[in-house]
């Protein structure tokens, strides 16, 4: 199964990249900026994402609100997101409105300031502090990821700091901010577009030149602090958190080979044998057979600068001691750590990645993004064709190697969420154990 | 310069619905089958009509723990050796029980197709419900319960439907149970519903994917011929709300830097006749990004991250709702806001505009729906579980078309009533209490998370 991938670049250096399958008339568009949060300056965390929100106010020919609008009027979806190292932009719409959606998203790469108010920035700042509010501090685990990147990240490496934001650095930011970040970061040559599913190439070609084309080059971006890290954490790291939270919840995150890389392929299957789907490691033992944990799972974060993350995720049964979960965690870890991997494992796992892989790829809008990370993070945009292959030849030696030199005691990073209550006992257990 | 003239739409190219054939196999199941061979991939969805209105009372969350335990084990394998042959072949089986149907889903390569289908027929039909894994499945549901107790979101869904329903609807406790009823359930009592419900003339298979017809008929034909024959009586659905006047409860949850809002009252069953006015209404009530709530909430005063409204529809008379989280100082001018809401749009036509937003959005995005088999098998589902004609598909965008603006009046007026709202805040009562006391919404309950 081959996905088509056609490329190019404008003078202006806007990166290009088609996919064609005209099965229905449905196109997706899909741009990626390359920044995120690890482009923000200190005292402004979470402008990228703040960022994000005000590409959604309107920009020259365009009204507050009004790019939603027309793409739905079109009968179209759409959304942004930011991540540590991009902020992608994208729509599905039918075919036959192609036009409109690259017309709206020049319009905002070329002309946005003049559409920028200060009442604009203050209500998108209300929402976004809401939005804090809604998925960080009212949700249960909400600041797993502000929190781990803090636990793994030295303070001054660019993926250290809260993606969402502190409610501070939210507040101070300004108009000033936004002309600035534009005209760095929002610029053709810091950024991919792609387009997936039923369009003519030829015609496609023609209009993202006419409406991209005339866009000015940016002055290049200012060049972030050293990304590389070692390959381990070179100790142990933990932290606790007591949270408003029913069950205790164990994130033990391992540093690992960069997204892309050999070694990512090897450390994602590892991930995979661990804590995906019933038959993984943790689901097998901690879920099914000793039942202390409720759920468990494993993700990586798919970083492609630095190193990447792997992360256990394990949550307790009510009636299970903390240590004891930690204990259990560490025994599967050091299991796999020590004596590998079976080569029955290394199957199930690619399997189940193979048809996820290939099932994703169904929809268009999966399909454009997936294009556009790889050509933002390697210049490549035809390596979704090599995922396969890459998943395939990793072998249970590779996975193997992986668990030996990066599960062990000097790569884990354990962040611990405890019910808030659970404070009062853990203190007068410290009090007596330092009594004796 | 960017270019400033907006681009026209060009001519709009033909789409249609994946062609479906329904079909009775000799024992009576009935089986769907859509082939579609863009990507080397099938979902197989069983669907059987034993969901959770069918418990027994005082067994609530049965019909939800039989179909989690159907895979867990036949005379020959346990529960981890079929969860690991599955996974060989690239799959897992998702199951599990809503409301109207218990279902088992998956989704798998061609090549590996016939093999795991084959699997999936016989695990279902010679299911053991192991005493171990009913327990360890009953254990997971409880901490689930427990988890909900500090996830406001979950935590306002729940208390919504226990306040709005009569204390004898089905639907006014948890689809999955609450920890008494679930604590008393039994591997006999799992075994019964599966005896009872489990039946070839309430299941259907349905086929998606990269597969012909005559294959699909076979296979199934084949992996289900054990299926138990019969049919099963559907126990009677009260769905009567709890109470026909305003009133407002506030589930506490102390220093919440948010309230999570539920607004509404008793809605309409999934077949009725005014199902796309109600829909075309309730888009732009609160279904769109664009709706006046969502503007009103979140881009004019920007109060929340988000606002929306919906009818959770059901066989029955599933919810109406409006959901939202806002910052704990705006609770009352947000819900006054709501109010406002419902009350205009029933009072006054909505706008030629707003119509056309509507009607186009959903017209427009009917195709991106169903860009997967797992989609598609869902809304072959959606025919069967609601007893929809056969044609719903093929007429579905001319039927959002021909919704005026009357029609969006006429079902405003009829199917919102503002004189029955219940609301519900989980938030922080002691900030909130008094400014949202002030609003007219009946009567006020204080409770504990």
């Amino acid at each position: 199964m081959r996905i088509p991938v056609e490329t190019f670049r404008l003078d202006n250096g806007l990166f290009v990249t088609f996919s064609e399958d005209h099965t229905a008339p449905i196109v997706a568009v899909n741009l990626w900026y390359h920044v995120g949060s690890a482009n923000e300056k200190a005292g402004r965390t979470g402008f990228a994402h703040l960022f994000e929100h005000m590409l959604f106010q309107g920009s020259a020919h365009v009204g507050s609100n009004e790019h939603f609008e027309l793409i739905q009027r079109a009968g179209g979806t759409l959304n942004g997101s930011t991540w540590l190292e991009r902020t992608n932009y994208f729509e599905t719409v039918p075919s036959n409105e192609l036009a409109l959606v690259l017309w709206l998203e020049a319009d905002r790469m070329g002309e946005l300031l003049p559409a920028m108010t200060q009442e604009k920035l203050d209500t998108q700042r209300d929402v976004v502090k809401n939005e804090r509010r809604w998925a960080v501090d009212n949700q249960p685990y909400g600041t797993m990821l502000e929190k781990m990147q803090e636990l793994v990240f030295p303070a001054s490496h660019p993926f250290q700091h809260s993606l969402i934001g502190s409610m501070d650095d939210l507040s101070a930011a300004s108009l000033d901010d936004i002309a600035q970040f534009f005209a760095t970061y929002y610029t053709p040559d810091n950024a991919v577009l792609s387009i997936a599913g039923d369009f003519d190439a030829a015609e496609a070609r023609r209009m993202v030149t006419e409406y991209f084309g005339p866009i000015p080059r940016g002055k290049g971006r200012p060049s972030l602090p050293s990304m590389s890290l070692p390959p381990v954490f070179g100790d142990r790291l933990r932290e606790v958190v007591y949270d408003d939270v029913s069950l205790p919840r164990l994130f033990m995150a391992f540093r690992s080979p960069v997204f892309g890389s050999d070694g990512y392929y090897a450390a994602s299957v590892a991930g995979a044998v661990l804590g995906m789907r019933k038959g993984s490691r943790l689901q097998r033992a901690l879920v099914r057979e000793r039942q202390i944990a409720a759920d468990a799972g494993a993700f990586t974060f798919d970083l492609a600068k630095g190193a990447d993350l792997l992360v256990a995720d394990v949550t307790a049964r009510p009636e299970i001691p903390v240590a004891q979960l930690e204990e259990e965690v560490e025994r599967e870890v050091d299991l796999m750590h020590r004596e590998g991997i079976s080569k029955a494992e290394l199957g199930r796992a690619i399997a189940l990645i193979e048809t996820d892989l290939v099932a994703s790829l169904q929809s268009a809008g999966e399909r454009a993004d997936r294009l556009s990370m790889f050509a933002t993070y390697f210049g490549q945009p035809d390596l979704i064709n090599d995922q396969l292959g890459r998943y395939r030849a990793v072998t249970v030696d590779d996975v193997n190697e992986f668990a030996s030199s990066q599960l062990g005691e000097n790569n884990r990073a354990s962040l611990l969420y405890l019910p808030r209550e659970s404070v009062e006992s853990e203190t007068l257990l410290a009090a007596a154990a330092g009594a004796t | 310069m960017v270019a400033t003239l907006r681009p026209k739409a060009g001519p709009a190219r033909s789409y249609r619905f994946p062609e479906f054939q329904e079909d009775v196999l000799p024992n009576g199941i009935r089986l769907i089958t859509a082939p579609v061979s863009k990507l080397p991939v099938v979902t197989v969805l069983v669907i059987v009509d034993a969901g959770s209105t069918n418990d027994p009372p005082g067994k609530e969350g049965v019909a939800a723990l039989t179909a989690g335990t159907l895979l867990e084990g036949t005379t020959e394998l346990d529960g981890a050796e079929l969860a690991e042959k599955f996974e060989q072949l690239g799959t897992s089986v998702e199951s599990g029980a809503d409301w109207d149907s218990a279902f088992a889903k998956m989704t798998i390569l061609g090549d590996r197709a016939e093999e795991a289908t084959t699997l999936l027929g016989h695990v279902l039909s010679n299911p053991t419900f192991p005493e171990r894994e009913v327990e360890r499945l009953k254990g997971e549901r409880l901490a689930e319960i427990l988890q909900l107790e500090s996830e406001p979101r979950g935590l306002a869904d729940e208390k919504f439907s226990e306040f709005l329903y009569a204390p004898d609807s089905r639907y006014s406790r948890p689809d999955e149970g609450s920890t008494a009823t679930v604590t008393g359930l039994s591997r006999s009592d799992v075994e019964a519903f599966y005896r009872a419900r489990y039946r070839t003339e309430l299941t259907t298979v349905i086929v998606v994917g990269d597969m012909s017809r005559a294959n699909a008929r076979a296979l199934i034909t084949k992996a289900f011929r054990d299926w138990p024959s019969g049919s099963a009586e559907d126990r009677r659905l009260v769905a009567t709300p709890k109470t026909v006047k305003r009133s407002l409860h506030i589930v506490d949850k102390a220093d919440a830097p948010q309230s999570e809002l539920r607004v509404g009252h008793v809605g309409l069953p999934r077949k009725n006749p005014d199902f796309f006015p109600t829909l075309v209404m309730n888009a732009v009530l609160g279904g769109l990004f664009g709706s006046r709530i969502n503007l009103n909430l979140r881009e004019v005063h920007g109060y929340t991250y988000g606002a929306s409204s919906y009818y959770d529809w059901r066989r029955g008379p599933g919810p109406f709702v409006v959901s939202t989280a806002v910052q704990s100082e705006v609770t009352a001018p947000a819900l006054q806001e709501i109010l406002n809401e419902i009350d205009r749009i029933r009072s006054d036509r909505i706008t030629d505009e707003e119509l056309s937003l509507a009607r186009d959005y959903l017209d427009g995005v009917f195709p991106i729906r169903y860009e997967t088999t797992g989609a598609i098998a869902s809304a072959l589902a959606t025919l069967t579980i609601y007893d929809l004609s056969p044609d719903y598909y093929a007429t579905y965008r001319e039927n959002v078309r021909s919704v005026s603006v009357d029609a969006v009046l006429d079902a405003a007026q009829k199917h919102l009533h503002p004189d029955r709202l219940q609301t519900v805040v989980v938030g922080d009562a002691k900030a909130i209490r008094e400014p949202v006391g002030e609003l007219s919404l009946g009567d006020v309950q204080i409770h504990n998370a």
